[in-house]
């Protein structure tokens, strides 16, 4: 794979930390949130900042912009300088006039960054109006200008749209026009692609390269993917516990990572080469679902619209011990499918065999003994356990609903809590004293628990970091060993998908597109919406965990081409 | 609701999570003095009747219209009963019927929004109701129940809590209806928990926060318009003294002796600057954006 490669030790220095320390305010004696930062960033460069939730990446990037909350987080020692020019204690209204001109950033999720009732060119143009002398017009001209740059389509009718009008590519897009306007010598950004699709993605990391070479922008660029790092990186810096602990260019970092941390990241990033199939841990299927078919709306009291096809004609079955992964990209229907499976919506047609019994048409008091067949773990683990509940209490609902005694409820708690690692005193404690990690064990102990014969799980681990993800992912597979559970893993991540499924079903819009075994379909696609996903999935060809490109991959993309 | 010893020892949790004021939270003097203000009116009102020096509804021909002397704290009204005795005894029916109505609107309200907030069906059919209820002037409603049943403490609660209770329902069903969005309820409905056990165990509590508050305010309304009911003599009977309908009959007086009018009327504006106060220092506490903002 190609990586970046250029020498930028004779461009000018655009940013430069040194020891910048960050701590809690008025608080010097307690550990620093960021202990000792040194960093320089050469215009034109990409450096991405890497590292775990925690890490400080994100308190680096608002410590540079002044923008640390002022009640919580005080630079306590340190220096930052933006072209020769300390900045480190300026005052709000030179930041002010900074952070427009100078600095500028983009972040996670666009929606939430623009003001919803005001025109998107509207916004851009406000910019341009609070900081620089130009008309009205020439404003304009500018802002259309730019959005042309960023390569909007019909950038005349997208002017006079508001954000929630637009797709979350193209309010991106709209953040870069706006942030790249005055034009910055430095870059900001903080996870722009985190909340985009992989394909979206791609383009959006294209479209920032492209703006760097043309504006020769300084680029920090924070994220958590190694995949995008990967991508676009000149230089990387490891974080980890507020300490840059090792830094490099990426193709050193990434063939040959000096510091034990870096190496059990990378080691955690799964790889895009399918697993090889497992047999099924007994005969029959667990799941059977034929013709499902989930329609939004179109049942009005007075006329009949047509509704939304979330999801249409989805055939698929389980057979035990198996994993049958989900994939596409949002607003594929993957997750109303998961929902149908779970009889958290009612499907409007077609039939869902669990366990031998067809469950798509039982009413809720008909379905509710039948529920403990079939179990339901969530993307969110900070939502999907009572935060008032002890784990205890949330471990035992299940089973008490069917029958067990408190005691042999209790008992089986704390077996659980060994089989997903945690300790016997978890009982009793509440979810927020455990990690994003931990609650995800829990929430996976507590679907256990009722010894179902179908576990789905609803992009389980993406709410989670790579080391996370990884060990997470073993528990799911040491649980499906153990008890031989189907499990249908709904994921929009095709590297997870690669890592833990026997069989793919890639959706499109409500329609299956694509259904196969997972080497067959990953490594052999043959849809072309399938081709473009694995197309887009950034540092495909890379085998992160080996330190090394992938073989498998170099073959399959001469398949293709 | 609370059989397990768990779930006993949840509610304590919460509760003892609504009262102790979370790390770094300051409160100020206000809502400190508010506190002692109310607790001092409150004791006051209930033991009354073993230290005031006279019965409230003695008359003394002998004793009329006196000016505030050692004998008598504030002095006598035209009937010679000791208004001393009389507005401190009748601070007892004004937070009686506050707390009153605050505890019955709180109550049947919940109930009502539990019920709209989960069930679709009866969620339109509850909310117009509760929406005309609205549209019932609490004062007017009062006058009418006066006029049917006669004046008592019962139809005053009754016709302050009906305008309430709909502003109670319409909070009560938005926490549940954002709250049962939460994947955690969804896991409940996946583990087969019954419909009572997710609306009781998992929805209800976090009603209690945004209740307190709202009951507060409740408590403090409800005592102003019992004083504006006995003011229009449309209160409890005039034979108990209560703060508003003291004010009424000082009313005629109020050139020679405002005492009548300026002592309950002290305490009540007291009373109800003190549970409001306490109410927005609730709300702050429990709300953690407005923690943020103000800090």
């Amino acid at each position: 794979m190609e990586f970046k490669s250029k020498d930028f030790s004779d461009a000018k220095r655009v940013l430069k930390l040194r020891q910048l320390s960050v701590g809690l305010t008025g608080r010097p004696d307690a550990d620093p949130v960021l202990n000792g930062i040194d960093l320089d960033i050469r215009a034109g460069e990409t450096h991405c900042l890497v590292g775990e939730s925690g890490s400080g990446k994100s308190v680096t990037s608002l410590a540079v912009m002044g923008l640390l909350p002022k009640d919580a987080l005080e630079i306590q020692g340190g220096l930052i300088e933006l072209e020769g020019a300390e900045i480190t204690n300026a005052k709000p209204a030179q930041m002010r006039e900074l952070r427009a001109r100078r600095i500028a950033m983009i972040f996670q999720e666009p929606m939430t960054a623009l003001n919803p009732v005001l025109r998107v060119g509207e916004q851009i143009e406000e910019v341009l109006n609070m900081h620089t002398e130009m008309s009205r017009a020439e404003a304009k001209k500018r802002t259309i200008d730019m959005m042309e740059q960023v390569h909007l389509p019909d950038v005349e009718r997208i002017y006079s749209a508001f954000p929630h009008q637009l797709s979350g590519g193209q309010r991106q897009r709209i953040m870069i026009a706006m942030a790249l306007i005055l034009d910055p010598d430095l870059l900001i950004a903080d996870e722009p692609t985190t909340a985009l699709d992989v394909t979206t993605q791609l383009q959006i990391l294209k479209l920032i390269s492209e703006m760097q070479e043309r504006h020769g922008t300084a680029v920090l660029f924070i994220t958590h993917d190694m995949g995008v790092v990967a991508e676009i990186a000149d230089t990387v810096s490891v974080m980890q516990k507020g300490r840059i602990v090792e830094r490099a260019p990426i193709r050193e970092l990434l063939t040959n990572p000096k510091e034990e941390y870096t190496r059990t990241l990378l080691a955690a990033v799964p790889n895009l080469a399918p697993r090889p199939a497992r047999a099924a841990a007994g005969a029959g299927d667990v799941i059977k679902v034929e013709g499902l078919e989930m329609t939004y709306g179109g049942t009005g009291f007075f006329r009949k619209s047509a509704g939304v096809k979330a999801a249409q004609d989805v055939n698929f079955s389980i057979a035990p011990g198996r994993t049958l992964g989900i994939v596409g990209e949002s607003g594929s229907g993957k997750s109303t499918v998961a929902r149908c499976v779970m009889r958290l919506i009612d499907p409007t047609g077609g039939a869902v065999t669990v366990a031998g019994k067809e469950i798509a048409r039982l009413s809720r008091r008909q379905l509710q003994p039948h529920r403990k067949h079939f179990q339901i773990v969530f993307q969110d683990p900070y939502r999907s356990l009572n935060p008032r509940w002890t784990v205890a209490r949330s471990l035992c609902e299940g089973p008490i609903n069917f029958g067990t005694s408190k005691a042999d409820a209790m008992a089986h708690a704390a077996e659980l809590l060994e089989l997903v690692n945690l300790p016997r005193d978890a009982l009793d404690r509440y979810p927020h004293q455990f990690s994003g990690g931990q609650r995800q064990r829990l929430a996976i102990a507590r679907a256990v628990a009722m010894k179902p014969d179908l576990l789905v799980a609803d992009e389980a681990v993406s709410a989670l970091d790579v080391s996370v993800q990884a060990q997470v992912l073993d528990l799911l597979d040491d649980v499906q060993d153990r008890f031989g559970i189907a499990m249908l893993f709904i994921t929009h991540d095709l590297r997870v998908a690669a890592q833990i499924c026997d069989e793919v079903l890639v959706m499109q819009k409500g329609l299956v597109v694509e259904h196969g075994p997972a080497g067959e379909v990953l490594a052999n696609p043959s849809h072309d919406y399938t081709r473009k996903l694995i197309e887009a999935a950034p540092g495909r060809h890379w085998d992160f965990a080996n330190f090394r490109a992938l073989e498998t991959m170099r073959a399959t993309q001469g398949a293709i081409s | 609701m609370a059989e397990t010893p768990q779930s006993r020892h949840s509610a304590f949790q919460v509760l003892t999570g609504l009262f102790s004021l979370p790390a770094g939270a300051r409160v100020g003097i206000g809502p400190i003095l508010a506190a002692v203000i109310l607790v001092i009116i409150v004791m006051a009102a209930l033991l009354a009747p073993y230290y005031v020096p006279y019965d409230p509804l003695a008359m003394n021909a002998m004793a009329r219209l006196k000016p505030p002397s050692p004998e008598f704290l504030l002095g006598t009204d035209p009937y010679g009963r000791d208004i001393f005795s009389r507005v401190m005894t009748g601070g007892r029916v004004s937070l009686l019927i506050g707390i009153g109505a605050a505890a019955v609107s709180v109550a049947v309200g919940l109930i009502i929004g539990l019920v709209a907030g989960y069930f679709r069906t009866a969620d339109s059919i509850i909310m117009r109701i509760m929406d005309s209820l609205m549209a019932i002037p609490a004062i007017l409603l009062a006058i009418a129940l006066v006029a049917l049943n006669g004046p008592s403490l019962g139809s005053v609660i009754v016709a302050i809590t009906i305008p309430e209770v709909p502003r109670v329902v319409r909070l009560v069903r938005s926490v549940v209806l954002s709250a049962r969005e939460e994947p955690y309820v969804e896991a409940a409905i996946a583990l087969g928990s019954s419909m009572p056990k997710i609306l009781m165990q998992h929805l209800m509590p976090n009603t209690f926060a945004p209740l307190i508050v709202q009951g507060t305010y409740i408590c403090a309304s409800a005592i102003l318009i019992e004083a504006i009911l006995s003011f229009l003599g449309a209160g409890v009977s005039t034979e108990i003294p209560t703060w508003g309908n003291i004010m009424a009959e000082g009313r005629s007086y109020f050139q020679i002796k405002p005492g009548l009018i300026f002592w309950p009327g002290l305490m009540l504006s007291l009373c109800i600057l003190a549970i409001n106060l306490l109410g927005d220092t609730a709300r702050d506490l429990l709300d953690p954006r407005m923690k943020k903002r103000e800090g």
